[in-house]
């Protein structure tokens, strides 16, 4: 017999009890979602910048190479999508668009569709994530509800820059992935 | 060695002991203000111990659910019965990609099944990707924590460590500076891996996706610039629909490290275009301890961490004294199962106070299959000493005469008798501690004086 069919067969030899799932319900949350995401993402160690703020920093040019797929920041971008994202281990700041925030804690929705290539926001040394305002909801219940059956391959949630606390639990920003996140909200 | 031989170890280098306690009381405190913010906190800790409840009743069809709509998505599903069974999974897959070197990221589950012995053995070089873990890494330890894999160990002997391994410079102890030298030879192994493995925090059996919570982003890094991804995940980690993540997720940081989320919470559904996901499905273990009724739940872990933060005995013994994968209040819960006889000490590594139960967030009663595993290895292991000396107390409540002379007898005894005949090896409560001075008269004595 197949491990596959013999622990099928253990669990279903038990006869346990079945029990009801339960309904989730309409839990509540912020008023001001707005004053909640930006809270949040600050409580996240990552920043809230105006679009202005944005285009001061990228006009600085302490960006060197900029790949962007929103288009109020695409004449900043002077970097193509590439075919093998391995090219894009010395890329400075990826700008990409975020689907929507949640309030209670500053995470955001992107997938597949938004990414192009899944490694996008890990390899980049900073990341911005503009969203719309009128996306924010407010927990993770409403998330779920807004993401419903979308089918992508991959999705996730950023809630903030890479972050680590496993030497002597001091916080330090900037692990594996982006040292930065800077989120736009229009 | 026992618990409790493994804990005076521990606690030899009391700076260090008083550092971890204080530490890890530090996490339990975020978490409780983080929950506190959360006015549906107790609703959702409800919600999620009968979402697993219905999961632990239908395990077989979410199982299968599971499978088939991964497949269907494009992902390679594997079973394996025990941890020899996986680890040869693991190795084919790697063979079949003629791939000699790996990088993980954090899975409890690799660890329990001791893959990365198994794999150096087959000469096959593994990374772990998490800080924490990298550095247990390199000093040849297991984790002491299954949320924080280094919490035993302080900045100097990180240091020293880096300067042994990465060349980082004698005597900068700033973590600041440690973690870039980390992320600097850590993003050169991301860079060339082929096959990235990761652990699961949550399978969708409606979506057959799976879930992946990092603050690092170090499983992302590995499994996004890899050209296969093989993710371990044991049985039990599978929920019924997408909308219970909610439930999930909004528990799962907040009781781990006391933040709202995590900040990376990646949704795999299928694989990137001309790339490969595998997932093994592991029991080891856990039918057999699904057919135990009162340790059943145990199965309901989401591996925070919480109870381990908040218990006294954990936080003034450290991870190593458990002698076991997953330590602290529910790895004396789940050990047991897996080795009776190794891990007999571990259930009396407890104070009962109930605080891991308090914190859980599927509300797994702990405390009190710590006192029923107790019963079960009394029961197998016949009378102890401690079991006589409950018998002889039990004698001396019974007679009012001799409870009135045993106190007596004891403030003389305890006031005259030499220290090396009180904190005898028999009276394990006596290490580390002192007994408070004794009264001259009893209570009953002083009340009759003054309130007659």
């Amino acid at each position: 017999m197949s491990s596959r069919d013999s622990i099928l067969g253990k669990i279903r030899s038990l006869k346990l009890a079945q029990k009801p799932l339960p309904e989730i319900p309409d839990f509540k949350g912020a008023a001001d979602l707005l004053q909640a995401f930006c809270t949040s993402i600050i409580g996240n160690k990552g920043e809230i910048l105006s679009t202005e703020e944005l285009v001061k920093k990228l006009e600085s040019g302490i960006y060197p190479l900029v790949y962007s797929t929103d288009d109020t920041f695409e004449k900043f971008s002077n970097q193509a999508l590439p075919v093998d994202v391995h090219s894009f281990s010395k890329l400075d700041l990826a700008i990409l668009k975020g689907q929507f925030g949640v309030a209670e804690n500053g995470a955001i929705w992107l997938d597949d569709s938004e990414l192009r290539l899944r490694a996008i926001p890990f390899i980049t040394e900073h990341l911005v994530i503009v969203i719309s305002r009128d996306s924010l909801v407010t927990t993770m219940h409403q998330a779920y509800d807004r993401i419903g059956d979308q089918h992508s391959g991959f999705g996730l949630f950023i809630a903030g820059p890479s972050k680590t606390a496993d030497i002597e639990q001091s916080l330090v920003i900037g692990a594996h992935g982006a040292k930065s996140l800077m989120v736009v909200l229009i | 060695m026992s618990h409790p031989q493994e804990a005076t170890e521990f606690l030899k280098d009391s700076a260090k002991s008083r550092w971890h306690d204080d530490t890890l009381w530090f996490i339990r405190d975020k978490r409780d203000k983080m929950s506190h913010s959360v006015p549906e906190w107790e609703d959702l800790r409800d919600l999620a111990s009968s979402i697993k409840d219905n999961v632990l009743g239908n395990l077989a069809d979410y199982l299968e659910e599971f499978e088939r709509n991964a497949t269907k998505n494009g992902i390679k599903v594997h079973w394996a019965a025990d941890a020899q069974e996986h680890n040869e999974i693991v190795l084919s897959i790697l063979k079949e990609k003629e791939c000699k070197a790996i990088v993980k990221s954090k899975s409890i589950l690799t660890e329990e099944c001791h893959l990365n012995p198994f794999l150096e053995k087959n000469e096959i070089e593994v990374v772990d990707t998490d800080l924490g873990e990298r550095i247990v890494q390199f000093l040849g330890q297991p984790p002491s924590h299954i949320v924080l894999p280094a919490i035993h160990l302080k900045k100097g002997e990180i240091s020293e460590l880096f300067h042994e391994k990465l060349n980082t410079e004698k005597g900068n102890e700033d973590p600041y500076y440690l973690t870039q030298a980390a992320r600097h030879h850590l993003r050169e192994k991301f860079l060339a891996a082929k096959v990235a493995i990761t652990g699961v925090n949550f399978g969708v059996a409606e979506t057959g996706e799976f879930v992946v919570c990092t603050n690092e982003g170090n499983a992302d890094m590995g499994v996004h610039l890899a050209d296969t991804h093989i993710a371990c995940m044991g049985i039990e980690k599978i929920i019924p629909k997408r909308t219970h993540l909610g439930v999930f997720l909004r528990l799962l940081a907040r009781s781990a490290t006391g933040q709202n989320i995590t900040n990376y919470n990646s949704h795999f559904r299928s694989p990137e275009k001309g790339k490969e996901i595998h997932i093994i499905l592991v029991d080891n273990g856990r039918t057999a301890q699904l057919g135990r009724e009162n340790f059943r739940d145990s199965l309901k872990c989401i591996r925070c961490g919480a109870c381990m933060n908040t218990c006294p005995i954990y936080r003034r013994s450290g991870g190593f004294s458990y002698k076991s994968t997953v330590p602290g209040p529910i790895g004396s819960i789940l050990s047991p199962g897996l080795d009776l006889q190794k891990h007999s000490s571990l259930p009396f590594a407890s104070t009962l106070c109930g605080s891991c139960t308090d914190v859980c967030p599927v509300k797994i009663n702990i405390h009190e299959q710590l006192y029923l595993w107790r019963q079960e290895i009394t029961k197998a292991q016949g009378t102890s000493v401690k079991e006589l000396s409950m018998m002889l107390g039990n004698g001396v409540f019974k007679s009012p005469l001799a409870y009135n002379y045993s106190g007596k007898i004891m403030r003389l005894a305890l006031k005259n008798l030499p220290k090396s005949l009180i904190y005898n090896p028999l009276n394990v409560w006596g290490k580390q501690r002192d007994l408070p001075a004794v009264p001259k008269e009893s209570f009953k004595e002083w009340y009759q004086k003054n309130r007659s």
